[in-house]
């Protein structure tokens, strides 16, 4: 199981801002892909990733008990 | 607010500048910046009514403190606070302030500058405009991963 989550506008596009996803090994690039496909009306292309609270490449492991977040552009400040 | 101050911290409570000021003051320090970011109400012809923020909080504070980190790195000697709010915010309340304190005033401006300059790219907070007639959120187009307190 890994833990995904969401915020600002893909938050509400999947209606939440968490949820787990059965995994046993793969990188951020296939969870990425699991998510675009999983909510393909949101724009991905300015997307970061990160993995335990770092930015992540998507060639980074995913491994179980892993928290993934989509970090949207930020606009803090 | 609890009783010990936590320097690089994400809350929904408003902010006080001043406390932030006083922890960064110290004797060693010949100068201080105290920067706040308010949220305005026009924005090219558009009028907010008022803005949501939200954060990945855990995350959000560790890429603060990281930017305190590189502060203290590039200006050594220096003293950081920043803070910054979420939740819906009205038209001048304060969003982030940041409290730097140095040896000698040159530092404290640039390492300040700084600090809002990292927060825009790589700490993750969102804001949402909310207009009389709509709203949007305001994602900064500028971010690159391979800038400071990017990539881990």
């Amino acid at each position: 199981m890994i833990y995904l989550h969401y915020f600002a506008g893909l938050k509400e596009e999947a209606g939440k801002a968490e949820e787990s996803l059965p995994w046993e090994d793969g990188t951020a690039a296939d969870v990425l892909q699991w998510a675009k496909t999983s909510y393909p009306a949101f724009d991905f292309s300015a997307v970061q990733i990160a993995v335990n609270e770092e930015y992540v490449l998507e060639t980074e492991p995913v491994k179980p008990g892993d928290h993934v977040a989509f970090i949207p552009p930020v606009s803090g400040g | 607010m609890g009783t010990e101050l936590k320097p690089f911290h994400v809350t929904e409570q408003p902010l006080d500048s001043a406390l932030y000021m006083d922890y960064v003051t110290h004797p060693g320090a010949g100068a201080v910046t105290l920067f706040a970011g308010t949220v305005r109400e026009w924005t090219n012809g558009k009028r907010t009514m008022y803005l949501k923020y939200e954060a990945y909080v855990p995350m959000a504070e560790k890429k603060l403190a990281q930017i305190g980190d590189e502060i203290n790195e590039k200006w050594p000697g220096s003293r950081v606070a920043i803070v910054h709010r979420i939740g819906e915010l009205a038209i001048s309340d304060i969003a982030v302030v940041i409290a730097v304190s140095s040896p000698h005033r040159k530092a404290a401006y640039e390492a300040n500058e700084y600090a809002i300059e990292q927060i825009k790219k790589v700490v993750p907070i969102w804001k949402k405009e909310m207009w009389e007639d709509g709203e949007e959120w305001i994602g900064d187009q500028s971010y690159k991963p391979e800038q400071g307190s990017g990539q881990g």
